[in-house]
């Protein structure tokens, strides 16, 4: 296969015995006996099979890699969704302070006081973000925020006498919508996009009864739509005692320019990882904050920073508290990241940021659409959806679009989602981009476009360029293997 | 596109072979085409209850994932159990060894409901 030779090595396949890259200090603590600290239950019979590599080697083992990876300090990433916008790098530079990357969770807090001060600040500002009352930092993943909110959905509605059983969800929604629903003991009612591609009210009132617990709405929607009627849905999900939940994955679009609480939002997450810049892309660590109005403030997750005077404590007297949803108290160093980038763009520097995610997003759609259909065609937020019908008739998929674009040095964009659009593009340029950058990236979807025309079996074999060529993506799913076994052993 | 005419059909692309008080249901090539490859089912058990139009399973392609519907109401008489292990035979030969569950129907006025090759074909035109 070309390119394969290109491929890294596993440190377990570099490894030669008694090769090492560390030296430890004499021995000052004596021998002791594993099974004299452990019961011999839980040891290990074999060692481990750890990899045995020398300093360099390891150095250019992982710089081999990072140039085999796509990210968004090398090009383009229009990742729809996932706000891969550029991470600034002062952020590495506050988060690696000895004073927060140097400090342990079980310290004494009057040792801490800067770190826990910084929570409490970073609790404050995104209260002020979103109109919220009260955060929690805990959360280490959008959906991980998801299922907070929803367990405090629930934890409110038992208090009253009766959890409910539904939680409406549009069915433009994020596929952890329903998952962070049905593990939190409810039900997953979709509720219709109209023409327009915004939640269908009418659709909605004919599901509303005294046993929904709540709806889950993304703002923009996962098309990039502002829900135009999100005041009067608030008010219908309100009239019969129902909260309403806020997905902030696309908040990077409303933020500094609208509240979610003035929207009539009960309890929100915010994606750190992507309104607040930092780095995310091959899974983590992410962080998912979620936010509540001041009536279900006594059901967040604890430890709670509290201010006593003028010093900052942890406190986990709240008996109201659905309890601890994460070790310690998050992805801390994260949390440093985030709260680096709001000092940095103040209110005034976020609402440029969301204006420029906007303008940008309504620039390369007008550019795309010269030669991509885009099925709700209104101005978009931060991002909008290709609908590849009309290349797909000539030969070439959105599947394979994308895997082409990946010859030309771009991370394709999301695929196949949402649902309700066929043969889905779903593109977010962020405002990290400038003009030229979006022109380039149009100019590449134009070129692809005649491809198709003219040789549409380039486009099935793509990429021709990356490291490794078209994986089967369906042997991965069907032959699932997260081992390494040494071959021939 | 490949449509039996001796089939029936539903909206959510499904076929239905009858014989006796025996579906044998499955999805048709269109649906199987749309989803691309299928990476694994969710199937019901041998004697769970159906209602039509009520899922009994879903259906995993590497880029979706499906709910699978009832045809027609009645149990669950048999599971196709190759596709446990093999579930492209849904790709490879949807009308034949890619045949989902069977269902022993109990309410034959429900077969009205289905729709021909004909009917579906206009659906997906």
């Amino acid at each position: 296969m070309k390119g394969l030779h290109n491929l890294e090595k596993l440190l377990n396949e570099l490894s030669v015995p008694g090769r090492k890259g560390y030296s430890l200090p004499p021995n000052d603590v004596g021998n002791n006996k594993l099974s004299s600290l452990i019961p011999e239950k839980y040891l290990s019979k074999e060692k481990p099979a750890l990899p045995e590599v020398s300093e360099p080697e390891i150095a250019r083992h992982f710089i081999n890699m990072s140039v085999t990876n796509h990210h968004i300090d090398k090009g383009f990433y229009p990742l729809g969704s996932c706000t891969m916008k550029y991470n600034p790098k002062i952020n590495e530079a506050t988060s690696r302070l000895p004073g927060f990357s140097g400090i342990h969770p079980h310290q004494h807090e009057s040792t801490v006081q800067s770190a826990l001060q910084l929570m409490y600040e970073l609790e404050k500002s995104l209260c002020g973000f979103t109109g919220m009352d009260s955060f929690t930092l805990q959360p280490a993943a959008g959906s991980q925020g998801e299922l907070t909110g929803i367990m405090i959905m629930r934890k409110f509605h038992s208090e009253n006498g009766n959890p409910r059983k539904k939680v409406l969800i549009p069915d433009s929604a994020h596929g952890t919508n329903p998952a962070s629903v049905v593990i939190s003991g409810y039900e997953s009612v979709p509720v219709k996009s109209n023409d327009k591609g915004l939640v269908d009210v009418n659709d909605l009132s004919s599901k509303l009864d005294e046993e929904v617990a709540g709806m889950m709405i993304t703002n923009p929607n996962t098309l990039g739509l502002f829900e135009e009627e999100i005041s009067t849905i608030a008010k219908k999900i309100h009239d019969v005692g129902a909260l309403l939940y806020l997905d902030g994955a696309n908040f990077n679009a409303l933020i500094s320019l609208m509240k979610p609480a003035n929207m009539g939002f009960d309890i929100t997450h915010l994606n750190l990882h992507k309104t607040f810049s930092t780095p995310h892309g091959g899974g983590g660590p992410g962080s998912g904050p979620v936010g509540v109005i001041s009536k279900l403030a006594k059901y967040l997750p604890i430890p709670k920073v509290q201010k006593v005077g003028e010093r900052y404590t942890l406190s986990s007297d709240f008996p109201d508290s659905i309890g601890r949803i994460h070790g310690f108290y998050g992805n801390y160093g994260i949390l440093v990241r985030a709260y680096t980038y709001i000092k940095l763009l103040g209110s005034d520097g976020f609402r440029s940021a969301s204006k420029n995610a906007i303008i940008n997003a309504n620039y390369l759609k007008k550019l795309v659409n010269e030669r991509y259909d885009i099925p709700y065609g209104q101005n978009c937020m931060h991002e909008f959806v290709v609908s590849a019908e009309s290349q797909k008739k000539r030969g070439a998929k959105a599947g394979d679009i994308v895997k082409r674009l990946l010859d030309f040095g771009v991370h394709a964009p999301t695929v196949y989602f949402p649902l309700i659009v066929k043969e889905a593009m779903m593109i977010e340029p962020t405002e990290s981009e400038s003009k030229d950058s979006l022109e380039n990236f149009s100019a590449i979807l134009e070129k692809i476009d005649d491809e198709i025309s003219e040789n549409p079996a380039l486009l099935t074999d793509a990429p021709f360029n990356t490291p490794v060529r078209r994986l089967d993506e369906a042997k991965a799913v069907r032959e699932l293997r997260l081992t390494w076994d040494k071959v021939g052993k | 596109m490949n449509l039996p005419a001796d089939l029936k059909y539903t909206k959510e692309h499904e076929w239905i072979k009858l014989e006796g008080n025996i579906a044998t249901i499955g999805v048709t090539e269109f649906a199987q085409s749309e989803l691309g490859d299928i990476a694994w089912l969710e199937m019901p058990t041998v004697g769970d209850e159906t209602r039509i139009g009520e899922t009994f399973g879903t259906i995993e392609a590497v880029k979706t994932v499906e709910d699978l519907y009832a045809p027609l109401s009645g149990k669950i008489s048999e599971i196709n159990p190759g596709l446990l292990d093999s579930p492209e035979f849904v790709n490879d030969d949807p009308y034949g060894k890619g045949w989902i569950v069977k269902i022993e129907f109990s309410d034959e006025t429900e077969i009205a409901k289905l729709l021909s090759a004909d009917d579906y074909a206009g659906l997906i035109e």
